[in-house]
């Protein structure tokens, strides 16, 4: 059921604007939590340029501080120290040209799937002038026949599939993935993984994203940023240079992955 | 993919539609339909043609057994219709409990009318109810009409109130702040304990019971509508936030639809403690009304009087009840299936 999805889900006659990608600059970022009345500094002096168009993949061990950092990028969160900005302009709040996708696709359970998509055009008022985006979204990420669908009737992968849609339609910059495929069973996830490629070579968005799977930010990812353990700071910076469509089997691909595995400290289970 | 999803339709759309019997009684269900049927016609029968007891004169027995057997016969013309042309589905439902109540009407008319073992006038036949119901329409209706407008302005100035003052105390730290000892003060005395205070206090009586009715269903509205936006997920407001929705959106299109469910159960709370302080309001103050007319109908010894006003009071309250079930169904359909109530 998955495997042929992988192929057919992006309907290739859905017309996405392409979008120029922006850059994304962290400068010295530091940031900490309150516990128990003592700070519990979450992420070090963190530096990072993104480039226009480049899909990252920031990877560490679980609690590190992915995810905090993508608060910050999403502007939900202001940082401890330090400066976020986005095509030049400092991030200073939530804004619809970055838009975050969870681990959770947290969609309204109130809502049906069409009008969950349309959310971002509802709350921006633009809904009625640009209502015919969230079909052509949904046809994108294969839920043209599910718009009047609740939430709760669908899987963990349409959910998702959902959540992305929800994203895409407000054509964003930047997209911030924090582990959204994590919770989706590996054969949906592969699938995923390479309907998230397409979309990100055919929309032009720049891709932050967080995972602690090695393999799907080799597979996914220009550039990988290996975190350390909390508080995280930038233990690597990994290059790949793999044209896309990528193939899993790739000795290269193969290789990177040996190479990360040990900047996490975990070579010699590899 | 678009298999997984139709047959979890399918499967939501089946546990919907089988009964949870099966379909094994189907068959019998035309069989008590017209096993209700006559019953009805029996109990008519037997009203008419056995005579009331020699020393009480009911002006209504005939009138009874006519009611009685138009029931039988509505009934047998119902079935047969859902026999034939499957069209009235529910009748079948509804057949084993007009069957009861067959029985019950009966026995009820046996013990009392016919028979006398229940002593009068504590225990008048359902002939006498039906004179009141019939003769003194009148009042009834005053009092059916008056109770309404009661409960009616009390209970929607306490939700609306309430359901505003939950939100924005869900909404704002300092709104929670100010509000939230004072609910916790006066929220648990009885909206009745202030009966006294509020007579006095308020210009008219009808005020005074407005703005008991207004108190009792105000409490638990806040309350539950509080914690329904209290425990709306953080993650709902951080993805409405990053798609660029602002304040009023987060309240309107967020807040609220989230917290809707634990602002119908308050809802539903509401209603029954508004039921009860009308009818005490009624007794104590108001001149008019359903509760009042039970105080009067026990000052006159008029116990027939009293059921016929207990009975439309239930026939009331239970609707009222059932209104706000539809109207839950239809606001939160989104639930179905999640919910059990």
């Amino acid at each position: 059921m998955v495997a042929h999805t992988a192929v057919s889900q992006i309907a290739p006659e859905a017309n996405l604007a392409p979008v120029q990608g922006a850059a994304l600059s962290i400068h010295e970022v530091s940031h900490y939590f309150e516990l128990e009345g003592r700070p519990l500094p979450v992420l070090e002096r963190i530096s990072l340029r993104i480039e226009p168009g480049e899909f990252v993949a920031l990877l560490g061990p679980s609690g590190c501080g992915k995810s905090t950092l993508l608060r910050l990028v999403a502007g939900l969160d202001a940082p401890a120290t330090g400066i976020l900005s986005m095509d030049g302009r400092p991030i200073d709040g939530p804004d619809a040209s970055r838009i975050i996708v969870f681990q959770d696709p947290t969609l309204y359970p109130w809502r049906t799937v069409w009008s969950n998509v349309a959310l971002g055009l509802e709350a921006r008022g633009l809904l009625r002038s640009h209502c015919q985006r969230v079909d052509d979204v949904l046809r994108l990420v294969g839920l043209a026949g599910f718009p009047t669908a609740y939430p709760r009737q669908l899987s963990g992968g349409m959910s998702q599939r959902a959540a992305l849609a929800r994203a895409l339609v407000n054509d964003p910059k930047l997209l911030i993935l924090d582990e959204p495929l994590g919770q989706l069973d590996s054969l949906t996830r592969i699938a995923m993984q390479e309907e998230l490629v397409s979309l990100w070579q055919r929309a032009g968005f720049t891709a932050l994203l967080v995972t602690h799977d090695v393999e799907e930010a080799v597979f996914l990812a220009n550039r990988i940023i290996v975190l350390s353990d909390r508080p995280a700071r930038i233990r690597a910076e990994v290059v790949n240079g793999r044209p896309y469509p990528r193939h899993r089997g790739d000795p290269h691909l193969v290789e990177l992955r040996r190479e990360i595995m040990g900047h996490l400290g975990l070579a010699e289970s590899w | 993919m678009a298999v997984a999803i139709s047959s979890t339709m399918d499967q939501a759309s089946r546990a919907s539609t089988i009964p949870l019997g099966g379909r094994r009684s189907s068959m019998r269900r035309p069989l008590i339909g017209a096993v209700a049927a006559a019953a009805w016609v029996g109990v008519a029968l037997l009203t008419i043609l056995c005579s009331d007891l020699p020393d009480t004169e009911w002006d209504y027995t005939g009138n009874l057994a006519a009611a009685f057997a138009a029931l039988g016969v509505l009934l047998a013309l119902a079935t047969s219709a859902d026999f034939w042309f499957a069209c009235l589905p529910r009748i079948q439902r509804l057949a084993p409990w007009m069957l009861a109540l067959a029985l019950l009407a009966g026995a009820w008319e046996t013990v009392t009318a016919k028979l006398g073992i229940l002593p009068m006038p504590f225990f008048p036949p359902p002939q006498a109810l039906l004179e009141v119901v019939i003769d003194d329409r009148a009042r009834l209706a005053e009092g059916v009409v008056a109770s309404l407008r009661l409960l009616a302005g009390g209970y929607f100035l306490g939700a609306v109130l309430g359901f505003v003052v939950g939100v924005a105390m869900g909404w704002s730290r300092a709104v929670g702040y100010w509000i939230h000892p004072i609910l916790r003060f006066v929220g648990p005395l009885p909206a009745t304990a202030w009966l006294p205070l509020a007579f006095f206090v308020f210009p008219s009586s009808h005020s005074a019971s407005t703005f008991l009715i207004a108190l009792a269903t105000g409490f638990p509205v806040t309350v539950l509508t509080w914690s329904g936006v209290a425990s709306v997920s953080r993650a709902y407001y951080d993805i409405a936030r990053t798609l660029g929705a602002n304040q009023s959106f987060l309240i309107l299109k967020v807040t609220i639809p989230a917290a809707m469910p634990h602002v119908f159960v308050g809802l539903f709370m509401g209603l029954g403690n508004s039921f009860a302080v009308l009818v005490i309001a009624e007794m104590l103050g108001v001149k008019a009304g359903l509760g009042w007319y039970l105080q009067w109908a026990q000052g006159w010894a008029a116990y027939a009087n009293m059921y016929a006003a207990l009975l439309i009071m239930a026939l009331i309250f239970s609707g009222l009840i059932t209104l706000l079930f539809r109207l839950r169904d239809r606001l939160l359909a989104w639930q179905k299936g999640l919910v059990r109530w």
